[in-house]
């Protein structure tokens, strides 16, 4: 008779068998029997959080940097519910995460015992799919399929609820073997036909541009080096998403910056102008695409995307293909070569006058601030800190606000997965703990979390995870001692009515991070920004930098509540004339 | 006063409402009503009725039957929010006015009276393929099948015989012919 392992044993098993040597994750009554395993099993390496949700943010930092999933382990109750959040973030922005989580004995679900809460059903609308296992005979068989449901199309969370008499009781266990041929829910449809479309409509438009989203990173490095070799062989413009920076390198000159509220003007008046929209891997977020009815009136729009339900749901497009972005944009390139070897040749004379557009709004200069002598501006800041650093492979993480939105405009990404933060879901406090996962993934790297003081605030206990695990990441801080984002709304929307946005009891970071354990670095002038920075850089330990900001700076440029992408604000003096009135106070 | 609108997207012109019977195939296990129902829900979309059963046990497979409305596009949008749930096999989507298709549903109706009131309402419910399921000196429970339209008038004329209470299931569709939906 073959030999017989207890549900805690054939989770481990299981992760094993996928290859699964991280899991962040916080102990309790209800999983103790399955961090009883955890020492029979070194191949995988535990991570203890300080909160569950941390754990869930440490996993998507994990996933999104390593294109690996991401695992987290938590107790029923409390800590199911906890790490809904990051479950609900990491759905969001379609990443990859299992969380395992411990459920009450089977004997006692229903009887509100302790620490008993309906996971499965809490966590169904944030969660791709998910599993309450009640017999043990299911447990591999669940648990390698939720990896796969997980890993394949378009990605996102699953979640594994465990009874505790079930991770006690034994069974069998076979060996994994991964499945060539995937379930039913890979889509990866598309037909040549609509590939031959796409070629002629390329060659047909006098002013094209590609929008680029977090799907060509969630595609693979190679979907990345394809669009560059796309981009660079049709010789259009190309924008992308705050989910897509890094997928094409924000140095080159076809690239001409992040769309969207808070965009490049070059970028939005070309996605507003364009007559053929190119969207690869992206789903026509409100944030995109402003007010909708005026949203790129002249283009012809195509859709590439591996959801079919993101096909025509904010946006209806000419053309939709649905299908993985390395397949689809392999299948154009080589379409490309075939029939048009000389597409940038005879395409340049064509859309030469589309450039030339495009260079008179890049002109404008759209990201440009007043500088100070006095306080650090916060676009100054992340500025020394993309120069400073640009030399080395670094990985930025953000909280969420205007720090995040500073952070994609003025860092430059030149590749995929070094750029991690909260898009669809905006979870302040997303920053710290995802930097921890990805310092994990990559423990000789450099690690920042840009962050404002807000935010780092709602997550700041996995400081001391970073500190027990030496994990020497960089907590960038711009501290601006308001709810900046908050603040810039108010005073456009609500009056200068800074209700309850300004933060007046804040801890001393330096003294706090010394009380963590780690190093504390304070700046407060232009002038020693730089030292302090390279400091900070120069630190092999976990850093709190508290960078002393300009309190009342705004996130220009900006497209204002309720307006379409050719109307944006440029700066503090433009919003005079272009107040936001009536039901445009009816956003966020 | 300029004519700014909310950031997020605004109602635009709200398209033509249709009526739509949406089939969905699905494993039968825990849950999986919940994953549908609470997909309507939590997306808004509208159930106007809703019939499910086990249809296949060897297969294990249920046979979820939902009355919606919406924009063309909304019903384009929760077939394929459907098929992204890892239960549903197929779905399968037919317009109220569909003639290759039928629409049935059932009621219970009791009613309590005379034998004068009791053969009225039973005239009343002839068309609607009546059946006499209990019958006793003052009452009738009569069960009849029909579309959805015919049984909302059914039970207001049968309000004056003596309908003390009904018992209404949701629709389940067909479709005429050889044919079955792949």
């Amino acid at each position: 008779m073959s030999k017989l392992y207890s549900g805690a044993e054939i989770v481990f098993k299981c992760l094993e068998d996928q290859n699964v040597n991280v899991i962040f994750g916080y102990p309790g009554g209800a999983v103790l029997p399955i961090y009883d395993e955890l020492k029979n099993f070194s191949s995988i390496k535990h991570f203890l959080v300080r909160h569950e949700q941390g754990a869930g943010h440490a996993a998507e930092g994990y996933a999104r940097s390593s294109g690996k999933p991401g695992v987290a382990l938590v107790t029923s109750g409390p800590g199911a519910t906890n790490i809904v959040t990051a479950l609900t973030d990491a759905y969001m922005d379609s990443v990859p995460i299992v969380c395992i989580s411990g459920q009450v004995p089977t004997h006692l679900i229903g009887t509100d015992a302790f620490q008993e809460c309906d996971t499965t059903g809490i966590t169904r609308p944030c969660t791709k799919h998910n599993w309450l296992v009640k017999d043990v005979k299911d447990l591999a068989k669940v648990i390698h399929r939720a990896f796969e449901v997980a890993t394949t199309g378009r990605p996102g969370p699953v979640l594994i609820d465990i009874p505790k008499d079930i991770q006690f009781q034994k069974t069998t266990y076979n060996k994994y073997k991964k499945q060539k041929k995937l379930n039913g829910k890979v889509q990866n449809h598309f037909k040549q036909p609509e590939i031959d479309k796409l070629v002629e409509l390329m060659n047909n438009s006098s002013k094209p541009i590609f929008y680029t989203g977090g799907g060509v990173i969630n595609s693979g490095p190679k979907a990345s080096d394809l669009l560059r070799e796309l981009v660079s062989a049709t010789g259009f413009p190309i924008t992308s998403t705050l989910q897509g920076l890094g997928a094409f390198p924000a140095d080159d000159n076809q690239f001409i910056g992040m769309l969207g509220m808070h965009g490049t003007y070059e970028a939005n008046n070309a996605m507003h102008d364009c007559d053929l929209m190119i969207n690869v891997g992206a789903r026509f977020d409100d944030r995109i695409t402003g007010k909708l009815d005026e949203f790129s009136p002249k283009s012809k729009k195509v859709h590439i995307d591996i959801d079919p339900s993101s096909i025509n749901k904010n946006v209806k497009v000419d053309l939709p293909i649905v299908g993985d972005v390395s397949d689809v944009l392999s299948s154009t390139l080589k379409m490309i070569k075939k029939t048009k070897p000389n597409f940038t040749k005879s395409n340049k004379q064509k859309i030469s006058k589309w450039w030339e557009k495009i260079a008179e709004w890049r002109s404008i200069n759209s990201l440009n601030y007043e500088n100070s002598t006095e306080t650090i501006k916060p676009q100054y800041a992340v500025q020394r800190l993309y120069e400073l650093t640009k030399d080395k492979d670094t990985y930025i993480t953000t909280e969420v606000g205007q720090h995040q939105m500073w952070a994609a405009q003025h860092y430059k990404f030149n590749k995929p997965n070094r750029w991690m933060t909260s898009g669809g879901l905006g979870t302040m406090g997303y920053g710290l703990p995802a930097a921890v996962g990805v310092q994990v993934a990559h423990p000789n790297k450099l690690v920042i979390d840009i962050a404002g003081e807000a935010s780092v605030l709602m997550t700041m206990q996995e400081m001391s995870t970073a500190v027990q695990y030496s994990l020497p990441i960089k907590i960038f801080i711009l501290n601006n001692e308001y709810m900046g984002m908050v603040r810039q709304w108010q005073e456009l929307l609500h009056d200068k009515n800074y209700s309850e946005s300004y933060t007046a009891a804040l801890p001393d970071f330096v003294k706090l991070a010394e009380a963590y354990g780690c190093v504390g670095i304070r700046a407060t002038t232009p002038e020693e920004l730089d030292d302090k920075i390279i400091e900070m850089l120069n630190t092999d330990r976990p850093v709190i930098f508290d960078c002393r900001v300009d309190k009342v700076e705004n996130c220009f440029p900006m497209i204002p509540s309720g307006k379409p992408h050719n109307e944006m604000l440029l700066g503090p003096n433009d919003q005079k004339e272009k107040k936001i009135t009536g039901k445009g106070k009816t956003l966020v | 006063m300029s004519k700014s609108k909310s950031a997020y997207s605004i109602p635009g012109k709200i398209g033509k409402m249709d009526t739509h019977i949406i089939v969905v195939w699905v494993d039968n296990e825990a849950g999986v009503l919940a994953r549908v129902v609470g997909l309507f829900s939590g997306r808004g979309y509208n159930i106007e009725s809703l019939a499910v059963a086990e249809v296949d046990q060897k297969r294990n497979l249920s046979r979820i039957t939902i009355v919606t409305t919406g924009t063309p596009q909304v019903i384009e949008q929760i077939k394929l929010q459907l098929k992204k749930l890892v239960p549903v096999h197929k779905v399968a989507d037919f317009k109220r006015e569909d003639k290759n298709v039928i629409f049935k549903e059932m009621a219970l109706l009791k009613i309590v009276g005379n034998s004068s009131k009791a053969n009225k309402a039973l005239k009343a419910c002839k068309k609607f393929n009546a059946v006499i399921l209990d019958k006793t000196k003052k009452s009738l429970v009569i069960q009849v099948t029909a579309l959805r339209r015919d049984i909302d008038k059914l039970s207001k004329n049968l309000k004056s015989y003596g309908l003390v209470s009904a018992s209404r299931t949701g629709a389940v569709a067909m479709t005429r012919g050889s044919d079955t939906f792949k």
